[in-house]
């Protein structure tokens, strides 16, 4: 049986299925429990769980992050909240010196199977400290997996994962994203990392989108379906691991591609996934591969600057018609 | 010495661990200075009385965080010379099949959560091991090392606040050797250190580091309260770094004199002075003291020979245990299906 239920909904499904599990899986963060966070996701958690496993904390995300990677290393497995993806540079030193590279240092000896829970996004009106999306800051350290969802099917199934797996993981949720439904099945299922799900097929451009972007994509390829171009939309869903074979594949199909992602443009996300395009795929393309992150400015707070920064279906679209039509913009 | 005699194996085995982190140290030392050494390494010497007074005091189910100056914490909880000497080495045989090195040495076969080279770095680890015990319903406690310089740092405020919040069975145990790496503490450390802990209502200790059986008897006390519930605990153990902050700082008057040096080597030396003890209460002759110190001497220099011999790992190890159940991470991270 499946039913349309919000992002929200299926966070808090996933985390109280794994916990009724596994009792040695908990959840920590700020306001966590009787609050259920801002957004309400994890509301009702603490009713079933008590407060022993659903520990409200002090506003001290180092401390709660690094006390996570030693409980576990002691037997448990903590789920942390981190209430906006902005407050990774707060706790940096403990999830990127201390948990992503305890495996490693020990040999083998010590393992940290943590979840960071974690959100991006910007068009909320929150300004340059809680709408940033960092998770390619993440994604460059061995050590850390890292995840994507992209609708409520998605966020259920990779946190389901993410709380199975024997290493940190990361897992971004779009925080607008919360009250959006999607179809999710009402029997447990798990999405294995490193397996991009490709959303529409297409033949003359591959729209890899990330997150929150993959509803941009996909709202592009609509409208270029209109016009009579055919766009494919693939959605990594992990970006650590990368799923890099089906996106080449699709690319060495459609000989075009657009990467669509929310993390800034510089240095991230969308030029690693162009860089692996053209080392993979070189004589097949068209086309240089075109980036199209959050442009590289703070966030702004005014909804009239705001709106500019990150990329629309329209911009994807016009993007997408110039590479069907050959023109090149920038190339010498 | 404050304790009269009452267990003669537990003062002949504190006396030999402390006698075999100074051999271990020694021989470290002089594999760097002959350059046989990778990298560098911070030297444990002279502090040796927290090491095994606190270790003493724990079983292997019990667990510690250890610092960059861990050598004698892994020593004391039980480590062997054959593996952290090939850890220093880099070899394949070490503890952490050579990926760790000095400042990463870990055992988890006798609780040693890792060394750490991060400053303060592992504050939260021992906090979190902590909550582990006290979620799971184990009983194991954890100590918690680190230096006086790491009081400086705000991560160690986070945790005491949420471990006294919570009652977790941790013990956080300072040493002070009185340098914030080349910087005197009376420079970097306002206050004191103990009313800090005290801020957050845990009960905080003030003891000799040099005098094993008093750290020794004030630990036993606290680990067992820990392990009833009573925690956390501070302490702060005064003790004296013989060394540099690591092996390559030898000319150090700039900021300690080598009077200062030589007068705790002469009158404040941990292993001399329970050797006294020793021999006053009647425990050990002089001759049997001479006897321990050469034959784990030996053993020291058995180790070290065995592991300057021992086999590098091999080329294709490099990827491995990045990831937990992934035998090697560059194809893994690729999306190559396992």
């Amino acid at each position: 049986m499946t039913r349309e239920i919000t992002l929200a909904k299926a966070v808090n499904e996933a985390i109280a299925e794994e916990m009724r599990r596994d009792p040695t899986v908990f959840l920590m963060g700020e306001d966590v429990a009787e609050a259920g966070t801002p957004f309400k996701v994890l509301a009702g958690l603490v009713d079933e769980f008590g407060p022993d496993r659903v520990i409200d904390t002090p506003i001290s995300e180092p401390g709660f992050v690094g006390m996570a990677v030693g409980a576990a290393m002691t037997g448990s497995r903590p789920i942390v909240d981190l209430m906006f993806g902005d407050f990774l540079y707060l706790v940096m030193d403990q999830l990127c010196n201390q948990a992503a590279k305890t495996h490693y240092m020990s040999g083998g000896k010590l393992k940290v199977p943590m979840v960071l829970r974690t959100n991006l996004g910007a068009t909320r009106r929150s300004a340059a400290q809680h709408s940033q999306s960092l998770h390619a800051l993440v994604a460059h350290i061995p050590g850390l997996k890292v995840a994507m969802p992209s609708s409520a099917y998605e966020a259920k199934g990779l946190l389901k994962t993410a709380i199975r797996d024997d290493n940190p993981v990361v897992i971004f949720e779009d925080k607008l994203m919360y009250q959006d439904k999607a179809a999710v099945p009402e029997e447990a299922y798990l999405i294995p990392f490193g397996e991009a799900a490709v959303l529409r097929e297409g033949r003359d451009i591959t729209l890899v989108a990330t997150s929150s972007m993959v509803q941009v994509a996909r709202q592009a390829a609509e409208t270029l379906a209109s016009e009579g171009i055919s766009a494919e939309v693939i959605d990594p869903r992990t970006l650590v691991p990368f799923d890099e074979a089906t996106i080449v594949e699709s690319v060495k199909k459609t000989s075009r591609a657009i990467i669509i992602d929310e993390g800034h443009r510089n240095f991230g996300v969308t030029g690693e996934i162009a860089s692996r395009i053209s080392e993979k795929a070189f004589y097949h393309l068209d086309y240089p591969v075109q980036r199209m992150g959050a442009m590289d400015v703070p966030v702004p707070f005014s909804p009239a600057l705001e709106d500019l920064t990150v990329p629309t279906p329209d911009a994807v679209a016009e993007r997408a018609r110039a590479a069907v039509r050959g023109e090149l913009a920038d190339a010498a | 010495m404050t304790k009269a005699r009452t267990n003669t194996e537990d003062y002949v085995r504190m006396y030999r661990q402390m006698v075999r982190i100074r051999a271990f140290e020694d021989n470290a030392n002089q594999l760097y200075l002959s350059a046989k050494m990778p990298g560098l390494t911070h030297m444990y010497s002279g502090q040796e009385a927290v090491a095994v007074g606190i270790c003493e005091a724990l079983t292997d189910e019990d667990r510690i965080t250890s610092t960059h100056r861990g050598h004698g914490h892994c020593v004391a909880k039980g480590a062997s010379f054959l593996e952290m000497f090939c850890e220093l080495l880099g070899r394949e045989e070490g503890y952490c099949r050579g990926k760790g090195g000095s400042m990463h040495i870990a055992d988890q076969a006798h609780g040693n959560l890792g060394a750490n080279a991060i400053v303060g770095g592992s504050m939260g680890i021992a906090t979190g091991a902590a909550l582990s015990a006290k979620r799971l319903g184990r009983d194991f406690v954890t100590v918690c090392f680190f230096g006086d310089g790491a009081t400086a740092q705000g991560l160690w405020y986070e945790v005491m606040n949420m471990a006294a919040l919570w009652r977790l069975p941790v013990i956080y145990a300072c040493e002070n050797n009185g340098y914030s790496e080349y910087t005197k503490t009376e420079e970097i450390a306002a206050g004191s250190l103990t009313a800090r802990a005290e801020a957050f209502g845990i009960e905080a200790h003030k003891v000799d580091g040099q005098d094993v059986l008093a750290v020794n008897d004030l630990a036993r006390k606290l680990v067992e309260r820990a392990r009833r519930g009573e925690g956390p605990f501070f302490v702060e153990l005064d003790t004296y770094r013989y060394h540099g902050h690591h092996v390559g700082d030898i000319n150090r008057d700039y900021y300690r004199s080598k009077d200062e040096e030589a007068a705790w080597k002469e009158r404040r030396d941990p292993i001399v002075n329970f050797g006294k003890w020793l021999e006053s209460e009647g425990i050990l002759t002089a001759e049997e003291l001479v006897a321990i110190n050469d034959e784990i001497r030996a053993e020291a220099e058995a180790a070290v020979a065995y592991a300057l011999d021992a086999k590098y790992p091999d080329a294709g190890e490099v990827d491995m245990h990045v990831f937990a159940g992934v035998e090697h991470a560059l194809p893994y991270i690729d999306g190559e299906r396992t």
